[in-house]
């Protein structure tokens, strides 16, 4: 298990394998997500109370709940890497950053555009929809800070703890509608209790969140290569690596 | 750019970046917590007068009433211990229904009106056919009792 | 056909919220993979230069 674990941690292991399973995962993520789309937007009858506009549900849940799930785990990379300092860690929190912030973008247009016929306002200066927006300016926060330190172990060091400070929002987005007064409804599916969303129209939410999550994944296997080829540009092992590549198109 | 100066710059980006949250969630916090009041709370007094607040509640069934001819609607918002009327001219969302939650911004008239500028309406996070929700309502178990303002 | 394009009278918030995501992801994607063959042309071009000074 470690040996296994040690083997995909170093950069030239992690590069091979990012590059055999990305095809997979992008053409995997399109079929949930063309699955998905097609549950929700055709075969899931329309809401008791919204009627068809409930099914922007399938594109605004999905991209809100990988807004946090990024945070997370860009988080937590970043912890590894600062407490072990690995630098496929700091990889892995980099390439994600951007990414991350695309889904908490779509996620906050997706629920501005749901909550205007809905709630009858785009925007409310409201704890869940505030907090959503802190967690798009701590990605772009990231992001800028990153660019700002052209020296890579430094910009490292600074980004994953500026990462690891941002981590307090989550809690605070996810819970914004118990503690507070908030416009935004409870959860629907993340929970202790079952979910409040029946069955047909739950399958095809569940397939788009499973196919946004493949998504990610693939966009993180061609992000992490660019960031592992730009920390070693001076190896050997690149050379050998893109001649290979070259060779097979 | 020299590397003290990038420091800098990278500080000075933190720092601003911070700040902005801050406010941000202060703002947020400001008006929810501060500023939301049920009309329990409203007919204790606790409400400010002249002030903006948020109101929240249920709307009172067979309590709207609306003026032929204009936009302006006067409807009662309860929380079960105390009604307030409130008075709005607009238009409502489509979600807004007697007996479900809603959310109004506006002030306190001296004659206990509070008179809205803005009306949210407040769904839950129940997700169901019509045919599921109308099975439910048979069985006595009415679909989508609004759980909110329970403060 | 129609009904369905019409989405209940939501239209126009169901499909634009439809259209962007499809956007923003698509071009999530497509940067990405941009960005990688830049990087990974660039670095070739690195190596064979110093290559090139080592001989």
């Amino acid at each position: 298990m470690w040996n296994w674990f040690h083997k995909l941690a170093s950069p030239p292991h992690f590069y091979r394998i990012a590059s055999a399973f990305e095809p997979w995962l992008l053409w995997l993520a399109i079929a949930c997500m063309l699955t998905g789309a097609y549950g929700g937007l055709v075969l899931a009858p329309a809401d008791h109370v919204q009627g068809d506009g409930f099914r922007i549900i399938y594109v605004h849940v999905p991209a809100a709940f990988l807004s946090m799930f990024s945070y997370a785990l860009m988080a937590v990379a970043s912890g590894i890497g600062l407490i072990w300092r690995m630098k496929l860690a700091f990889s892995v929190a980099a390439a994600t950053a951007p990414v991350g912030a695309a889904f908490t973008f779509l996620a906050l247009v997706t629920g501005a555009i749901w909550g205007q016929p809905m709630w009858g306002s785009y925007w409310e200066w409201d704890p869940r929809l505030t907090s959503e927006l802190i967690l798009l300016f701590l990605f772009l926060g990231y992001i800028f800070l990153r660019q700002a330190l052209a020296e890579t172990r430094q910009a490292d060091r600074a980004s994953g703890i500026l990462a690891l400070v941002g981590v307090v929002n989550l809690p605070i987005i996810h819970y914004s509608v118990e503690w507070w007064n908030s416009i935004h409804q409870g959860p629907s599916l993340i929970k202790l209790e079952a979910p409040s969303i029946t069955t047909d129209m739950l399958w095809p939410l569940l397939a788009m969140i499973i196919g946004y999550q493949l998504l990610f994944l693939a966009i993180l296997m061609t992000s992490v290569r660019t960031q592992v080829l730009q920390r070693e540009q001076n190896a050997r092992w690149i050379t050998e690596q893109l001649g290979t590549e070259n060779i097979h198109g | 750019m020299r590397p003290r100066q990038q420091r800098m710059l990278a500080v000075t980006a933190v720092v601003v970046g911070i700040a902005i949250a801050a406010t941000l969630v202060l703002r947020a916090l400001d008006e929810n917590m501060m500023y939301f009041f049920g009309p329990a709370e409203i007919a204790e007094g606790l409400a400010p007068q002249g002030e903006p607040f948020r109101l929240g509640g249920l709307v009172v069934e067979g309590s709207v009433q609306r003026e032929p001819g204009s936009l302006e609607a006067i409807f009662d918002v309860t929380d079960n211990v105390a009604t307030v009327t409130v008075s709005y001219t607009g238009v409502f969302p489509d979600l807004f229904k007697e007996g479900k939650g809603v959310i109004a911004n506006g002030k306190l008239r001296d004659d206990g009106i509070f008179v809205a500028h803005e009306v949210l309406a407040k769904h839950d996070e129940n997700y169901m056919s019509p045919e599921v929700a109308k099975m439910l309502e048979e069985k006595g178990h009415p679909a989508g009792v609004t759980t909110v303002i329970e403060d | 056909m129609n009904e369905f394009l019409d989405m209940g009278g939501y239209a126009k918030y169901v499909w634009s919220t439809y259209s962007i995501s499809l956007i923003v992801l698509t071009l999530t994607v497509v940067l990405c993979k941009r960005t990688l063959t830049n990087t990974r042309k660039r670095v070739l071009r690195r190596q064979a230069s110093l290559k090139e000074s080592q001989t």
